[in-house]
């Protein structure tokens, strides 16, 4: 019986990936161990090895290829006394229950920074023009692309901006957002660390006092709970405690929120916790538009600013305005999809889904306006209080946790501002108040997808299915 | 905000000057006599201000926390007689002495202790959290141990920029056992780093005895895994901070990385005001202030080498009158206006 040698996910967020070469060629015996192919994911180049013994019957993805999806035969294994080379591939895993559940053939022979069997829930989305405002050239890129150009420009235009945290410099990140930056920069502006949140955050804030420009990279926000009293005490509160004299120009950014399959220690949202003080600027952008332009917009910022990215949405792409000083100012929503009757906020990865559902709805007869807070703090309550005056309808949708969350302040602030335009009870879509399971069915109902976004907006119009 | 003049004016610093010996007391190596009556100078008016702060603090006129610096006068005092301009401070609560020692204005000081509009951080730090940019005094800091990343941060900024400083990083022996002391350290190391960390030992964390907190007790040894030289130096002694001084500031300077020094000092007074101290004995209290006490013993000596007694006198005057002035200015300031509240929470203006 033939062995089918699937691509595997490298990564918890991999979707698919180049397969830079094969090591092997059709008839070659191959042992367990023995490395077969390099891969190259969004973050790294990885080698494959074989699992199971046998000849190489046929290999159905040729060196080179770009975008082979996880889960797709890339090779056939024939066992002892099998000759049948024409072995057709089985069809490839099209659906992401598929492939999730696929046996791997291969593991990565290298596992960092999280090598994990499972494929990824990711929304494929079409890229998007985030900003129609914007009527010149475009181009398209991922999120991950963006964010690194954003540094890359800023760090060209200002002497004083430097990126430091680790595997920011040799390894290219952890998640490959740095890729590039230690070759034109050098290592005295990118900075690899020993792991040291604490101490490394703390020696950003007294950077940022001694007026220099720090870039601090979080492998995940998850990492800065070790770091919170530098960002919270010195870097927050340091303006206030010295009447105005001691600014702190300081960016935090990495991923936030869950990634996939990586359990509860490494899936939160951070966004209630930095959004809660005064002191800090909270930003988590959706598209790659908006990364760009609001981390250069955070740079610029003479404040701390917390940047909160999302693994998931790293390998996504958009179209980007083509220029090199494209900003998008920091405390200013934007309305991605007009509607007239039901407001729905969302950030982050949650606005793609926010923007799913919108389609759902629509197809059932309910126009639904989306807004993509794109930051958290300062709060852009205008562009928010407008739109629910005129829809009568809010729903709040967020990863995180629901208690005390993002949701619960833009309730009162709803209500604060807009009482007596509202025709129901504001709906909140949020994370299950559950630590993050690992298993990848109760991930899922841990997490709020579409379905869960459409039936609050149902809820909130009082139509059938808002259960 | 009106700024009283220090007294006498300080002997000119040259950068980049040539470390001096290390042994402290040779008569030939004695710092110039105009130096020496700067320290006594500068500790006495240290003492006073303490001394009123306390007075103050009983009055009510000072609220929260306050930290008093008496008995360690001669710690901040013997390093800021060798620093440069260029060079930047740190420390953490117990900063009072800190501000006056980089030459920070004594009425500003008190009147942010009294919570005024005209203190420093116009009545919105106190006395935990003050900042001078024109010193390069950065705080002031509340939480034990979070100046010591923050310090080698500016360490970073200074050898990033190539301006030739030096961070002067305080600590007391109750921050030697956080952990970000040792991330730090090993960054400093790591990345060599110009950064002193003055480790002030004055023998309590709060209550609690070095030996009752510390596995190993010679504090100036904690950078050893990091390869960061330490030296133990007697803190009592403004002269041989001086040199220590020096030493590490030429350590530092010349790029060879972060230096430890152990100021073994005593402070007399309790943790804060509200600290009765009952975890120490009067008699230990006392044998310090009479045979370590760090003014009488610059004093003693400065009269034995043939100093006028009305010289120095003056300079008690002096001392007495800048902090008497302070006072007045600091409680005639007023309470910050209420629009106050919610300015300098973030820099609006973005350039």
């Amino acid at each position: 019986m033939t062995i089918e040698i699937k691509m595997p996910a490298l990564s918890p967020t991999m979707t698919e990936g180049r397969l830079s070469r094969w090591l092997v060629a059709i008839g070659d015996e191959v042992r367990s161990g023995d490395v077969i192919a390099e891969i190259e994911t969004d973050k790294a180049t990885m080698e494959v090895e074989a699992i199971d013994e046998g000849k190489i019957g046929a290999l159905h993805v040729e060196s080179g290829q770009d975008n082979v999806q996880v889960g797709v035969v890339i090779a056939t294994l024939l066992e002892e006394g099998e000759t049948d080379l024409s072995a057709a591939p089985s069809a490839p895993a099209a659906s992401e229950e598929t492939a999730s559940n696929q046996d791997l053939a291969a593991i990565p022979a290298t596992a960092e920074p999280v090598a994990s069997a499972a494929a990824v829930i990711a929304p494929v989305l079409a890229p998007i023009l985030a900003e129609p405002d914007w009527t010149g050239p475009t181009k398209t890129m991922t999120v991950r692309e963006a964010l690194r150009d954003a540094m890359a420009e800023e760090m060209r235009k200002d002497d004083r901006v430097f990126v430091m945290g680790e595997e920011v410099a040799e390894y290219q990140g952890a998640y490959k957002v740095t890729q590039g930056l230690l070759d034109e920069f050098s290592d005295k502006r990118v900075i690899d660390t020993p792991i040291t949140e604490h101490g490394f955050a703390g020696l950003g804030v007294g950077a940022a006092f001694g007026e220099l420009r720090p870039i601090v990279e979080f492998m995940t926000f998850n990492f800065s709970m070790q770091a919170i009293d530098q960002i919270i005490n010195s870097a927050a509160k340091t303006l206030y405690m010295s009447g105005g004299q001691m600014g702190c120009p300081i960016v935090f950014r990495g991923p936030n929120g869950a990634a996939s399959r990586v359990a509860a220690q490494h899936s939160q949202c951070f966004a209630s916790w930095y959004a809660h003080c005064p002191g800090l600027k909270v930003v988590s952008p959706w598209s790659a538009a908006d990364a760009k332009g609001l981390l250069k917009a955070a740079i610029r910022d003479p404040n701390p600013v917390i940047f909160l990215e999302n693994e998931v949405m790293y390998g996504q792409s958009f179209e980007v305005p083509d220029h090199d000083d494209w900003v998008v100012p920091i405390g200013k929503a934007k309305v991605l999809r007009e509607g007239s009757d039901v407001t729905i906020s969302a950030f982050s990865i949650m606005v793609g889904r926010a923007l799913e559902a919108a389609e759902q709805l629509a197809a059932e007869g309910i126009n639904a306006e989306v807004i993509d807070l794109r930051t958290i703090r300062p709060l852009d309550t205008e562009t928010l209080l407008t739109s629910v005056r005129k829809t009568n309808r809010f729903v709040s949708c967020e990863e995180g946790f629901p208690f005390a969350g993002i949701g619960a302040e833009l309730a009162m602030q709803v209500m604060d501002g807009a009482f007596d335009y509202l025709d129901a009870p504001v709906e909140r879509v949020a994370g299950e108040d559950v630590p993050m399971p690992y298993a990848a069915n109760l991930e899922k109902l841990a997490l709020p997808q579409v379905d869960t976004i459409v039936a609050a907006a149902k809820r909130a119009c009082f139509r059938e299915g808002g259960l | 905000m009106a700024r009283a003049k220090s007294a006498p004016q300080k002997s000119a610093k040259k950068p980049g000057r040539p470390p001096k010996s290390v042994k402290a007391s040779a008569v030939n190596d004695r710092p110039a006599h105009s130096d020496m009556l700067q320290m006594y100078y500068d500790m006495v008016l240290i003492r006073r201000f303490e001394e009123k702060a306390g007075q103050l603090y009983g009055m009510g006129e000072i609220g929260g926390f306050c930290h008093l610096y008496i008995g360690q006068e001669a710690v901040v005092v013997g390093m800021q007689s060798v620093a440069e301009d260029i060079d930047s401070i740190v420390t953490s609560y117990r900063d009072h002495g800190h501000m006056l020692a980089c030459g920070m204005d004594a009425g500003g000081v008190m009147a942010e202790l009294t919570g005024r509009a005209d203190g420093y951080s116009k009545g919105k730090g106190g006395s935990m959290h003050m900042f001078s940019r024109e010193k390069n005094f950065y705080g002031g800091h509340g939480i034990v141990a979070a100046q010591v990343p923050i310090g080698a941060g500016l360490a970073f900024a200074h050898k990033y920029k190539g301006d030739g400083g030096v961070n002067m990083a305080y600590l007391g022996d109750g921050a030697v056992n956080q952990g970000q002391v040792y991330e730090t350290f090993n960054m400093a190391a790591l990345w060599e780093l110009p950064v002193i960390f003055v480790i002030e030992n004055n023998q309590y964390a709060m209550g609690t005895a070095v030996p009752r907190a510390a596995a190993g007790t010679d504090l100036c040894d904690r950078g050893k895994a990091y390869g960061i030289p330490g030296m133990q130096v007697d803190g009592m002694d403004v002269l041989a901070v001086r040199t220590a001084a020096e030493q590490a500031l030429a350590h530092c300077r010349s790029g060879k990385g972060p230096f430890i020094l152990e100021m073994k000092t005593y402070r007399y007074r309790g943790h804060s005001m509200s600290d009765p101290a009952k975890y120490r004995t009067r008699d230990e209290v006392d044998a310090m202030r009479k045979q370590h006490d760090p003014i009488d013993q610059l004093r003693d000596l400065l009269l034995r080498e043939g100093a006028d007694e009305a010289e120095l006198k003056a300079l008690d005057t002096k001392a007495k009158s800048i902090v008497s002035e302070a006072t007045d200015f600091a409680l005639e300031s007023p309470l910050p206006d209420p629009s106050a509240l919610y300015t300098d929470i973030l820099i609006e203006d973005i350039a």
